[in-house]
């Protein structure tokens, strides 16, 4: 029988991962809201930000805060570049040929990965500290950080949701682009400047990832399943669905080793998948699905 | 020489199994499965295991991996199959990886990342190297063979011209009185099963498999397949699986001449390249290199003659 410490852990433990997994999450629910369409692009992009804030932190020398930005900033545009290079094509041809374009274009940019780094694990220059006590429960002074990034992070996007006028007319045209366009929202700004943001979270949020652990071009694809289940659990298409979704999958992932052997952990993100599009298909927040 | 040739012939062999099931899937009833090598790693490991750990015979291994693979994509159909399109795709995507994990991590049951190894193949101890692979060519021809010939009845079946007609606008369908969920679970069952046999197929040739085999790349090879063929167009599955291992093999032996290239930056140059003729497959000839042919309806010409009966 586990104590009600170990529960209190794992709580503590899916809630620090599910935060960081909302970062990602949002990124795609807020391209899917404006765009619609699932950008499978996103694992790539999550693996590109996570080797930037590689590049910036071991080669360069910079502590954590910048190399976060860095991840942010080169995975944003990248995700431009690649959109109106490659994804913006196959747009007018249905959501289904432009989510099969962004599998494939997910490979050749994790495959531009490893033809520049090879595909050995690399680990972060970080100093290593050890884990805080808070009675029974421990947490790692890194994962606090981290959190604190992630949250900042979500109160960032929710402020340029909230307030700015990009942020208002991104809005606008993931709840009626007839309506914006009408209105004179120029879409295609719009498409561009939520590509920017969503694959910068992608790549914030893959970096974020990486820190725990190590990276590899893999990195992004490995937790794909996670953020799609973040995203789908939440409702597609809703930010604050996302970090709902991201915090139940990072909770549940957690809880289930009470019961499962960690060796079925990530099975867990794909089993609430189906549970909630079973259930309750548009998700916790979202709208309708089918 | 030839027993490589005979080699990368079973391979085609085994994708065009492959291009056939998902045409089913894709080409026939619309339905996108961006996993497909999930329901292969299905096959390859349903039929592993039942010949491995419980002394099953390799034809019935085969005819489970077919069943078991069908009755799991019933199931990811069933669950998706009233929702919008792009929700299979990530139940699909998300099942492959699924899939992939517990492979990795079950290791009492797979054996993990290490794989099992010494899965029997036919005759495989009693024959050289080289009459093994002749005779699985043929074992794998015949089964293409028939795999075509079950295709081609489907695709000029009364079922078959239901679901290009769900393909096409699912309404229409439901108002002429289909029950178009019935019939995109039964398209992506038959499908399925294409696609576990294939993995059985491809378990008891190499006789190894480890879930790192089973990476989504090898979708992308299969949705390759399936538009250099031309999409919905069963010849043109098989003849793209051939033209797909014909790439793959080419670009094996031509990228280690380009001077200080590394085996890990040759492997990601490899991948690159079918992700990007992918990219330019789907986007300047979505249809295929030998798109569907469409029975021609006789039209009555359009003179003034026509009276309708009052």
């Amino acid at each position: 029988m586990p104590s009600l410490a170990d529960v209190g852990q794992l709580v503590v433990n899916g809630v620090m991962a599910g935060t960081i997994l909302a970062v990602p999450a949002m990124g795609l629910t807020a391209i899917y809201a404006v765009l619609r369409f699932p950008n499978f692009a996103l694992a790539s992009h999550a693996t590109v930000g996570a080797f930037a804030g590689y590049a910036a932190n071991a080669w360069l020398g910079l502590a954590l805060l910048p190399s976060v930005l860095i991840a942010f900033v080169v995975a944003g545009m990248v995700g431009v570049a690649t959109d109106e290079a490659v994804l913006k094509r196959f747009r007018p041809a249905g959501y289904i040929t432009t989510a099969i374009a962004s599998i494939a274009l997910t490979i050749a940019l994790e495959n531009i990965v490893r033809f520049g780094f090879g595909n050995e694990l690399r680990g972060y220059d970080l100093p290593i500290q050890r884990d805080w006590r808070l009675g029974a429960i421990r947490v790692g002074p890194q994962q606090v950080q981290n959190l604190a990034i992630a949250v900042a992070t979500m109160a960032g996007l929710f402020g340029f949701l909230a307030l700015t006028r990009t942020g208002k007319a991104m809005r606008a045209v993931a709840d009626n682009p007839m309506l914006a366009s009408i209105k004179g929202i120029n879409a295609d700004a719009i498409g561009r400047i939520v590509n920017f943001v969503g694959m910068g979270l992608a790549g914030l949020g893959g970096m974020l990832i990486g820190l725990d652990t190590t990276i590899d071009p893999l990195t992004g694809f490995r937790s794909i399943l996670s953020v799609f289940a973040a995203a789908v659990v939440g409702g597609l298409g809703s930010i604050p669905g996302a970090v709902v979704g991201a915090l139940t999958v990072g909770v549940g992932e957690e809880l289930c080793l009470l019961f499962l052997s960690p060796d079925y952990r990530s099975a867990v993100g794909f089993v609430a998948i189906l549970l909630v599009l079973t259930l309750r298909p548009r998700g916790i927040l979202g709208q309708r699905a089918y | 020489m030839e027993n490589y040739l005979i080699a990368m012939a079973v391979s085609a062999g085994i994708y065009a199994l492959m291009a056939l099931g998902v045409n089913v899937i894709w080409g026939f009833a619309g339905m996108v499965n961006l996993g497909l090598v999930g329901f292969f790693a299905v096959g390859a490991y349903t039929s592993a295991l039942l010949t491995l750990k419980a002394g099953w015979s390799i034809a019935a291994g085969m005819a489970a991996a077919a069943l078991v693979t069908a009755a799991v994509g019933v199931l990811v159909a069933l669950i998706t199959v009233r929702l919008r399109g792009d929700y299979l795709a990530i139940v699909t995507l998300g099942f492959a990886e699924t899939i992939r994990i517990v492979a990795s991590n079950a290791i009492g049951l797979t054996n993990g990342t290490d794989g099992l190894s010494g899965i029997a193949g036919p005759y495989r101890s009693a024959l050289s190297p080289e009459a093994f692979n002749l005779l699985y060519l043929v074992i794998v021809a015949i089964i293409v063979a028939t795999a075509y010939g079950i295709a081609e009845r489907l695709r000029a079946s009364p079922f078959g011209r239901v679901l290009r007609a769900i393909r096409d606008d699912e309404q229409v369908a439901a108002v002429a009185g289909k029950h178009v969920t019935l019939f995109k679970v039964k398209a992506f069952a038959i499908g399925s099963a294409a696609l576990g046999l294939a993995g059985a197929l491809y378990a008891h040739y190499t006789s190894y498999i480890a879930p790192d085999i089973f990476v989504p790349l090898f979708t992308l090879y299969i949705k390759l397949a399936l538009l250099a063929g031309g999409l919905g167009n069963n010849r043109g599955a098989v003849v793209g699986a051939f033209a797909v291992v014909f790439l793959l093999e080419s670009t094996r032996f031509v990228i280690p001449l380009v001077p200080g290239i590394s085996v890990v930056q040759g492997a990601a140059v490899r991948e690159f390249l079918v992700a990007a003729l992918l990219l330019v497959m789907l986007r300047y000839k979505p249809a295929g290199l030998l798109p569907e042919r469409l029975a021609q309806l006789p039209v009555p010409p359009a003179s003034g003659r026509y009276q309708p009966t009052a």
